[in-house]
């Protein structure tokens, strides 16, 4: 520890003394797998970005019942205010309400933890119910850790003054991630990612345009989107944290995906993550992402019923978007306080810019498919309380 | 695969299984100290996190893979 010492004199006695701590009592631990600490999060989050406005709580609560067992229940609102592109062109402005509730059960059995869950999304015209299985197994001293888990979701989409429209879609999801220790500074993990869909996948609000001469006002007319009924999809992410001798973390992460629609897509994130004294640590980080179009996908197709599927969703639309993150997190009541052992006040700042490469903005007018393309900012915000008890 | 193929799969799997359990590991606990701190965590905020994968999940075309791959340092 005396790295800490010869960098910063003076100033890391309490890292030294957390450091030496975790030496002497928590890694003659690790030989046997344990459950995390008792913690509750409080949280409050706001997204502003193409005229919609969306917010609201969510809160985490997770306590261990024995040594063995633990519970984690979460709730989350988000409440949407939208006048955004999606809906300016062809619906009207709305506000809505999804609330979304979970509980999972955790238990650990020396080197292996097995966590199971289930959860229900409800919103005026969508529910998304899911459950999910993991079983976690530590390796070779503790170097490696394997997960396997398994994900069910059952999706009901329904239409607004539409009592006769109800659809389903049912979702598979297989995953295996590994961590692994390479030195006492370096930790990877992989992820692997595999999804199946089938059944209802459009948005039941959405349109596409087509070139329409007769329509004298535009020059163009709308008829509504067809999806295939399936989808596949296959992420593979490989991503890394190093740890620095002035006590600072960086990191990275790359991932790759691609489904059956023919999204091809790029994400890589670096970050850097600061401790200050010993009750504050800043964050940064930079994240890039850029995806092609799907095969069905078209701002403006030629004639009506051009191809069997239609889209003209944004999101299935080739473009690229990066996000500067900053954020603080004030440690507070480190030797306890009450029933607390100890707690966190936390802000983080996401600046989130997307620019669209083949989806036009229609409602800014101009000839006929040669609207200037669509882009736009988000602000991201969230404040959170964390409770170590 | 015939059915000595498949005994003889077994007895590689078993083997080599055998010998993963007696690995010696490279890095010892005592040198964990530094993976063990807060700031070397994948996920130290799970509920940031999640509401982050939300977000871009509504507004990308990707998804999947993009938590942490689960465990840690090791040091629990």
């Amino acid at each position: 520890m005396t790295r800490y010492r010869a960098v910063f004199p003076n100033r890391y006695i309490g890292v030294r003394a957390v450091a030496l701590w975790l030496v002497l009592v928590v890694a003659p631990l690790s030989w046997s797998a344990d459950l995390e600490p008792d913690r509750a999060d409080v949280l409050y989050h706001r997204y502003e970005g193409d005229n919609a406005t969306i917010d609201g709580p969510a809160l985490l609560v997770r306590k261990r019942l024995g040594k063995q067992f633990a519970v984690t229940g979460k709730y989350y609102v988000d409440s949407v205010s939208s006048a955004s592109i999606d809906v300016v062109l062809t619906a009207s402005p709305y506000t809505e309400e999804r609330k979304e509730a979970g509980l999972g059960v955790e238990y650990v059995n020396g080197k292996t933890r097995v966590t199971a869950g289930a959860s229900n999304s409800d919103e005026h015209d969508f529910t998304a119910r899911s459950a999910y299985f993991a079983v976690t197994q530590d390796l070779f001293g503790d170097l490696t850790t394997v997960t396997l888990s398994y994900g069910r979701g059952d999706d009901q989409v329904r239409r607004v003054n539409d009592d006769n429209f109800e659809e389903d879609v049912d979702r598979q999801i297989y995953g295996l991630g590994i961590s692994q220790i390479i030195t006492p500074k370096l930790i990877l993990g992989t992820t692997i990612e595999g999804i199946t869909d089938e059944g209802y996948l459009n948005n039941p609000y959405r349109r596409v345009r087509y070139v329409d001469p007769t329509n004298a006002q535009f020059g163009y007319s709308f008829q509504d989107e067809r999806y295939p009924d399936t989808r596949s999809s296959i992420a593979v992410a490989l991503r890394g944290r190093y740890f620095l001798d002035y006590r600072a973390a960086v990191h990275g992460e790359y991932r790759y995906f691609t489904d059956t629609w023919d999204i091809v897509a790029h994400t890589a994130e670096i970050g850097y993550t600061q401790p200050w004294r010993n009750n504050l640590i800043f964050e940064a980080r930079l994240r890039t992402y850029r995806q092609s179009e799907a095969s069905f996908y078209s701002d403006l197709f030629s004639r009506v019923d051009e191809q069997n599927f239609l889209a003209r969703d944004k999101e299935l639309s080739r473009f690229s978007n990066t996000t500067l993150r900053l954020g603080v997190s004030y440690q507070f009541a480190q030797n306890g306080w009450g029933i607390l052992d100890r707690g966190s006040v936390n802000l983080t700042y996401d600046r989130i810019a997307f620019d669209y490469e083949n989806f036009r903005n229609a409602p800014a007018g101009g000839p006929v498919g040669e609207e200037p393309l669509f882009a736009f900012d988000a602000n991201v915000v969230q404040v959170y309380f964390s409770f170590w008890y | 695969m015939n059915a000595r193929s498949v005994r003889l799969f077994v007895v590689f799997c078993a083997v080599a299984m055998g010998g993963c359990a007696t690995v010696d590991p490279w890095v010892k606990p005592y040198e964990r100290a530094n993976l063990a701190d807060p700031i070397m965590a994948f996920d130290r905020d799970p509920i940031s996190s999640s509401y982050m994968h939300h977000v871009y999940e509504s507004r990308e075309g990707a998804r999947g893979a993009a938590g942490s791959s689960g465990g840690g340092c090791g040091c629990n």
